[in-house]
């Protein structure tokens, strides 16, 4: 189960490492559904290029794609995202309480 | 700096010169009067500070569960700067990196504490393009989009 998560976040990240991909994500945050010729347009991307792009998001869970007829629409997925944005609350937390230790402990005494 | 994986920085004005913080996150026994994320007990500290050496923390929440980051020291100047890999059997990361960095300040200590995680190849690449604007934008896409199932 860790280690299935360890892999899942890792996907995650390098999925959203690409300036592309993260275009792709943010149009289909703002207009649900589009195809994948309505994505590749603004990106200059050839269908094939376009394609890879997709098949690493959908790997990574960060989208999903349905067919209808001749055309592929696709989603947004957040589960994924929302990981990544817990594992920085998380260290965010467990830092904030540890430095206000440290800052504490060496502060302690040491007015001079 | 700019445009890292996602990453937690924080930054804290101590009364306290750099020495003083310095041995407050190298010497193990000051360390263990520290090290946790809640009132609960540091129960070991490891902590071979040159580049190569080893770091190790145990600590106890008060809910009773234990934790052990451990890591490999990277770089170490003294009272300047502090870097080391950090993994946490059990957090849904292989491998990421702590940096801490102090910097002299109106009599006292600027800290700053990076957290990040370690890029693959892929990412380290295309790392400049930022992730800000898109983690910027998360909060409130994910507050306005429920999760399925």
């Amino acid at each position: 189960m860790v280690k299935y998560q360890a892999s899942a976040m890792d996907r995650t990240f390098s999925a959203l490492a690409d300036p592309n991909r993260r275009q792709v994500l943010l149009r289909l945050k703002d207009e649900p559904g589009l195809s994948v010729s309505e994505l590749a347009r603004p990106l200059s991307l050839k269908l094939p290029g376009m394609m890879k792009h997709l098949d690493v998001l959908s790997d990574a869970g960060l989208i999903t794609r349905t067919k209808a007829g001749r055309t592929v629409s696709v989603h947004l997925s957040v589960g994924p995202m929302r990981e990544a944005m817990e594992w920085l609350k998380r260290y965010e937390r467990f830092w904030t309480v540890s430095l206000d230790r440290l800052v504490a402990l060496v502060e302690e005494g040491g007015e001079r | 700096m700019i445009g890292r994986l996602p990453s937690v920085t924080i930054v804290r004005r101590i009364k306290a010169p750099p020495a003083k913080v310095w041995a407050a996150i190298t010497q193990p026994a000051l360390m263990m009067q520290w090290w946790g994320p809640d009132a609960g007990p540091t129960l070991s500290a490891e902590a071979d500070v040159r580049p190569g050496g080893r770091f190790s923390v145990v600590f106890r929440l008060l809910n009773g569960e234990e934790h052990n980051p451990t890591g490999i020291y990277q770089e170490v100047i003294p009272e300047k700067k502090l870097v080391f890999t950090w993994e946490w059997p059990g957090m849904p990361e292989r491998e990421s990196l702590v940096t801490f960095l102090l910097e002299p300040f109106d009599g006292g200590t600027k800290l700053t504490l990076i957290h990040e995680h370690l890029p693959d190849e892929d990412a380290r690449k295309s790392h400049e393009e930022g992730w800000s604007g898109l983690l910027d934008k998360l909060p409130v896409f994910l507050a306005g989009a429920e999760c399925p199932t």
